[in-house]
């Protein structure tokens, strides 16, 4: 089985003698992708943050394999996407089995001119190294391992954890907590919180295999393949001659036994059809439609897996997570720094609250096509499939697995609703598209690379100086940036003289026809979430 | 292809919902705690229903013939 792969000292801070305990401005507890990338998010943005861990290693185990665009464009801005983008396995074709043929294939990405591929897949523990290498290099991020929080005073204006540690307790003050502890957050306990929602029955075999096959870099998912009948069955490539397999089992299986290798190893071979590979991880797990009715209580802010918890097919776990704390960051900042009202931040539970609760309606939706909970429900989706070797409408209806793709907040308080009829281009609370640019300098680039980490106003032709200071322009004419493709014309339909206003989390606050400096001005106040 | 010659209506099977697995997860959840039989009741109900609102015999002859043909059995 897998070794550990990488580990990191325990050192003491000077925080542990204080006899009063030291305030942070915030403290983020659990250094996995989403609690890292918080950290990340804040002290780019200037915020000082400490990060408590209560493990010094990563890499037992696999986990998340599957890290989306959106997730990838986020890491571009922590310094460390190129870098996991080359390292991974890029992909965006899949098909779809039933027993011995094909239903059919599909393309999550199918256009040109996205620095970013629609998903790559990479172990867990590799993204995790790059977000510590960052984590690491920034002067003001403090990262603490083997420091388990055991106990908090949660006050109207701050927190206090007690953290256990190899030198024994100490307490440490927070204007903020985020809690990025994971699908079994101690910290939701500590606040006596639910976790309601639904736990289905069906159990899946999760393994990561070490072989050198020749399928092709596609998600390959069955239902009641001839090796594995009734059941359905995942395979997925990651890095290093490396493969993720999902095999259904029945509701009634005893994990701990189907978990051993003299049981495991079989029902691979059947799988592969031969035995030429070892087995580098496996787990059992059951699917998990659960979230917290409110994901911020008094001073702590949950985040990922921690706020709520879906079942793996989608890849909407890491990757709904870092799109938390995207969303949360600069938020954040803003408040700390002054710059926006602390009732801004009722606007992460409210847009985040729509996400998971789309996530989790994907997510649900999907476990009962995959996994019917009897055998009435298993005859409408057979039907279904049988149906869907010849009919478009059935083939739309086969759900394996709708994969991970940013919500789009149509509700949000921050966006300003478009004044004129747009016909195309994202709408004000949807993520933005890429696209190729050339600078003004001749240099090649993409539209997520030149939006810089504020607000940006994405603007075709218009006066520069009309753009309100600490808002960075984008502008696309003669002697700004040069649309190479058509692609910033086409998807955003930005004709001459019309603005897109980007948050710094990628989405649009407003969008405008013709525009003047008052406007931009009153869309930013009300994505900064009014009176500061 | 039959076409009704009145009307010229033939069966669509074009995907027509907005979102095909809100409208899968309906038909799920109506079924959600029947037994085989008690789901076989609820899905003949269902066609009467649906029958009847596209009130259509040439297109419900292809609807039948289209599902038949699935089962190895026109």
């Amino acid at each position: 089985m897998h070794a550990v792969y990488a580990s990191f000292k325990y050192r003491k801070s000077p925080d542990q003698a204080a006899t009063v305990p030291v305030r942070r401005p915030v403290i983020v507890i659990g250094a996995g992708p989403v609690g890292l990338s918080a950290a990340i998010d804040l002290a780019q943005r200037g915020i000082p943050v400490v990060i408590l861990d209560d493990n010094d290693r990563i890499g037992e185990g696999s986990r998340a394999i599957c890290f989306s665009k959106k997730t990838l464009e986020a890491f571009d801005k922590y310094g460390c996407g190129e870098g996991l983008r080359d390292a991974g396995v890029s992909w965006s074709r899949g098909r779809v089995f039933q027993r011995e043929g094909e239903l059919y294939a599909f393309d999550l990405l199918p256009e040109a001119g996205h620095k970013m591929p629609a998903f790559i897949n990479i172990q867990q523990f590799v993204v995790e190294k790059a977000l510590v290498d960052r984590a690491e290099a920034l002067g003001n991020l403090d990262l603490r391992w083997k420091n388990r929080v055991i106990g908090i005073e949660n006050g109207a204006d701050g927190a206090v954890l007690t953290i256990e540690t190899p030198d024994g307790d100490y307490r440490l003050a927070a204007d903020y907590v985020i809690a990025c502890d994971g699908a079994r957050s101690p910290m939701r306990g500590m606040l006596g919180l639910d976790f309601p929602g639904e736990i289905f029955e069906e159990q899946f075999l999760i393994a990561d295999v070490k072989m050198t096959g020749d399928y092709p870099a596609e998600r390959w998912f069955w239902f009641d393949p001839p090796f594995h009948p009734g059941g359905s069955a995942l395979l997925h490539k990651q890095p290093d001659d490396i493969w993720r397999i999902d095999l259904q089992l029945p509701a009634t299986a005893d994990a701990e036994v189907e978990k051993r290798p003299e049981n495991v190893t079989p029902r691979i071979e059947r799988m592969l059809g031969h035995a030429n590979f070892t087995l580098e991880w496996v787990s059992i797990y059951r699917f998990r439609c659960l979230r917290l009715e409110q994901f911020i209580h008094g001073r702590v802010i949950f985040a990922g897996d921690a706020a709520h918890q879906v079942s793996p097919f989608g890849a909407r776990g890491a990757n709904s997570g870092v799109q938390d704390v995207e969303n949360l960051g600069w938020k954040l900042a803003a408040i700390l720094k002054g710059e926006a009202p602390a009732g801004l931040l009722a606007t992460y539970d409210s847009e985040r609250s729509e996400a998971a609760d789309e996530n989790l309606g994907h997510s649900t939706r999907s476990t009962d096509f995959i996994a019917p909970q009897s055998p009435a429900e298993r005859g409408l989706r057979d039907a279904a499939l049988a149906l869907a070797r010849k009919h478009d409408f059935a083939k739309r209806m086969v759900n394996s697995g709708r994969l991970s793709a940013p919500t789009a907040y149509r509700v949000s308080p921050l966006s300003t609703p478009d004044a004129e009829r747009w016909e195309a281009g994202p709408a004000p609370g949807a993520p933005i598209p890429d696209a190729r640019l050339r600078s003004a300098e001749g240099r090649d680039c993409f539209l997520s690379e030149c939006l810089g980490p504020g607000f940006a106003l994405l603007m075709r032709g218009g006066e520069p100086a009309e753009v309100p200071p600490g808002v960075t322009p984008v502008r696309i004419g003669a002697d700004g940036y040069f649309d190479r493709f058509g692609e910033i014309a086409g998807r955003f339909a930005l004709e001459p003289g019309s603005a897109y206003l980007i948050r710094p989390d990628g989405h649009v606050a407003a969008r405008f026809m013709r525009w003047k400096r008052p406007d931009i001005e009153a869309a930013l106040h009300k994505a900064l979430g009014g009176a500061a | 292809m039959k076409e009704n010659l009145k009307t010229g209506a033939t069966l669509t099977t074009a995907s027509r919902f907005p979102d095909p697995d809100r409208a899968f997860r309906l038909l799920i959840e109506a079924r959600r705690g029947l037994s085989a039989e008690e789901a076989a009741a609820l899905d003949a109900r269902l066609v009467l229903l649906l029958a009847n609102h596209i009130g259509d015999e040439a297109v419900l002859a292809e609807a039948v013939h289209a599902a038949r043909e699935t089962l190895g059995r026109e």
